[in-house]
């Protein structure tokens, strides 16, 4: 029982690569397992970096997986400050300059609720904002409007159409994520 | 009125240091209450401060440090500070030392000790700073600080807890008694089975005292079930007196610390019973928790209120008739194994706590540190009690009965971690004279004496 349990984890062949992280201050984690077991219930195939990820590795991180979804969650109140200065960094990157990524959680110290505050996250490059619990539902139907990953491969270089259990190096992967990448089954639908 | 008695802060001159003003205290059969409590600005600092030593309770300060301080990023810290960018904690090592200085002067005496309170697997910046500044009481630990607060590797983080002990501990030659309290027994916050919790908690003070302090206090966080933690907290107490006879100790006791009540009433109820819970197993500190927990940072006001609140129910509490037998359900034999598991590895404790790790003896539920083994498991019981559902390589298979049904899934999961939440809320709604908008925060100084 070597890694986290999700309902119905079965990985889709058209399943996404997900990366899940939180961003450089922010060290709480239930909402990282959180959203991995989700997007797992979903079919996707997901790498949870864990707590109080640097930018630059968040940044290698994704260089390396090339992931259909980027999910940066962060709830100690630095999110929306922390989460401007990573998407430069993100969107710097030729390769992640057009990779789906959104951020949510409890961004601010004062309460969710600033309008003004998703308005600005989404012109420096996100292309979801989802604060708390109630933009679970929202985050769904984002996930499920994307278009599934077998119809990216076909155009993608040869490396992104590799299986899913490709093995992350020991020192910086978290040892849920190289547990929890099952190896791709072609049972189920995506849900 | 049920003002409890304030007689640590009396008149008569007092022993200066953080242990000695908790032993008067409870000496006086008050428990002493304590905020998280900590903002960027010096000015609203010093308030926050003013205000708990004016809260009608018997209360020490604190200062909690911010996000960027903790993880060591000064440069994001002092970028912060410039661009008033809000920060969740007080930045101690970015604000000059003469700054803080003045936030604490008149505020923080023997009368009124003020702690520093951060979350960092490497401190050795923080103590620095706290010791400069004149303070001499903190919290933490090389595994609670390490494994849920950062991805630092668990040697790495000892040897700093090392220094940092050493250094906190060198005040004793100049006649100070600095206080360290362990934080391992919060850990992840919830679904982590008491026995871990008491064990970690009870270790890193081994470690303390190892490392050169004499005032220690240990700590457990409230969980869900009332029975399990007052046997919790019994076993906790008996190991202290058995395993650290020969230092000044108390039990210091968190508000519930995993998903809290969204309403200002289940906020309340929660905190209500931690501070029952504490007067009937005899921790002599509650930290408290506000009604404004479950969504934001806390007001001031807000955190006057819960300090008030507690103190007027922990002093209610002292009326009734004490805790007199506690069951027996086995978290005293699986506490007893796993701090002996660990204490066999190694007569230097930290290097004790690597091996520990490595070898899976103890694991902490949940937890993502890729120091962590990861294979233990908890569940959590329709009546609220916390149990194994893998003990992975830890000691204690069978000692509390056969494994439960695990935690399966994400709405699973959410279900576990919003049990407390989910029922002190519905209580709260059942009274509803109790769940009334809580009043505007207080202004500032304007709190009883
Ligand atoms: C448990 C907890 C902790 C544990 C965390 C252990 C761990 N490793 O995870 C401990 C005790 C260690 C801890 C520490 C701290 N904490 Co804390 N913590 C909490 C607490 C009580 C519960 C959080 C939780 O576990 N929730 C369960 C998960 C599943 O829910 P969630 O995180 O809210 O996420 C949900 C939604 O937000 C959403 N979501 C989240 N991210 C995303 C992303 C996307 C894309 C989507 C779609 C949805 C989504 O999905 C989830 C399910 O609904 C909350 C308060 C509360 N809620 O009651 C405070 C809280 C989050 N902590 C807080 C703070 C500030 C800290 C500290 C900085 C200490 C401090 N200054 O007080 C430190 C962190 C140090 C650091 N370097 O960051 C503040 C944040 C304030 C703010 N944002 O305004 C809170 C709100 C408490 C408070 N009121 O002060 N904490």
């Amino acid at each position: 029982m070597n890694q986290l349990e999700p309902q119905r984890g079965k990985a889709e062949p058209a399943g996404l690569d997900v990366v899940v992280t939180t961003m450089a201050s922010d060290s709480h984690t239930w909402n990282l397992v959180f959203l991995q077991l989700l997007l797992e219930e979903l079919g996707h195939r997901v790498t949870n970096l864990g707590a109080c990820v640097p930018d630059e590795l968040l940044v290698s991180e994704c260089r390396r997986i090339e992931p259909d979804l980027i999910v940066l969650s962060s709830v100690n109140g630095h999110g929306y400050h922390d989460g401007l200065r990573v998407i430069q960094a993100l969107r710097a990157c030729p390769e992640l300059a057009a990779t789906p990524t959104v951020i949510g959680g409890k961004l601010g110290i004062a309460g969710s609720g600033e309008p003004d505050r998703q308005r600005s996250l989404l012109a420096a490059g996100y292309d979801g904002v989802f604060e708390e619990g109630r933009s679970v539902a929202d985050f769904r139907s984002f996930v499920g409007a994307l278009p599934p990953a077998a119809s990216r491969a076909l155009s993608a270089p040869a490396d992104r159409a590799l299986p899913a259990d490709r093995a992350l190096p020991a020192d910086r992967a978290l040892p849920t994520a190289a547990r929890t990448l099952p190896t791709a089954s072609a049972s189920g639908v995506l849900r | 009125m049920t003002v409890p008695a304030t007689a640590p802060r009396g008149d008569a001159p007092a022993t200066p240091g953080f242990g000695a003003f908790v032993a008067r205290a409870r000496a006086a059969g008050t428990l002493v209450v304590q905020p998280r409590m900590g903002m960027a600005d010096p000015l609203r600092m010093r308030d926050g401060l003013l205000a708990t030593r004016g809260a009608a309770a018997t209360t020490v300060g604190t200062i909690t440090l911010d996000s960027y301080t903790r993880t060591g990023d000064l440069a994001a810290a002092r970028s912060a500070l410039n661009e008033g960018v809000g920060l969740n904690g007080y930045p101690i090592a970015s604000h000059p030392v003469d700054v803080t200085r003045a936030v604490l002067r008149g505020v923080s005496d023997a009368r009124f000790p003020v702690q520093v309170r951060h979350g960092s697997a490497m401190p050795e910046h923080i103590i620095r700073a706290l010791l400069a500044v004149g303070l001499d009481a903190t919290e933490g630990g090389p595994v609670s600080y390490c494994l849920p607060y950062s991805r630092t590797p668990l040697s790495e983080a000892v040897a700093c807890w090392r220094r940092s002990c050493e250094l906190l501990a060198s005040l004793r030659e100049f006649g100070a008694e600095p206080h360290l309290e362990t934080f391992g027994g919060c850990l992840m916050g919830q679904l982590c089975p008491p026995s871990l919790l008491i064990a970690v908690s009870v270790l890193e003070a081994l470690f303390f005292r190892q490392h050169g302090l004499r005032s220690i206090s240990l700590s457990y966080a409230q969980q869900p079930d009332r029975v399990q933690d007052e046997e919790a907290l019994t076993v906790l107490g008996r190991l202290a007196d058995e395993l650290l006879p020969d230092v000044d100790r108390h039990l210091v006791l968190y508000a519930y610390m995993g998903v809290f009540p969204r309403t200002p009433g289940g906020a309340r109820l929660l905190l209500e019973d931690a501070a029952r819970l504490a007067v009937r197993t005899g921790a002599a500190r509650l930290i408290v928790k506000t009604t404004a927990e479950a969504h934001r940072i806390p007001t001031v006001g807000e955190n006057v209120t819960a300090l008030e609140t507690a103190a007027a129910a922990a002093a209610a509490e002292r009326l009734r008739p004490p805790l007199t037998a506690v069951p027996d359900t086995g978290i005293e034999a699986e506490a007893r194994a796993l701090i002996g598991a660990v204490l066999e590895l190694d007569t230097d404790i930290g290097r004790a706590l690597v091996r520990a790790f490595a070898a899976g003896y103890l694991d902490v539920p949940y937890c993502l540190h890729p120091d962590n083994a990861g294979r233990a498991r908890s569940s959590l019981g329709p009546d609220g009690r916390l149990h194994w559902s893998n003990v992975g390589s830890m000691p204690i298979a069978g000692l509390s009965g056969g494994p439960r049904p695990p935690i399966l899934g994400s709405a699973d999961l959410l279900g576990a971690l919003s049990h407390v939440q989910w029922s002190y809320d519905s209580r709260a709604a059942e009274t509803p004279d109790l769940d009334r908008t809580p009043a505007a925060p207080r202004e500032l100084g304007h709190t009883t004496p």
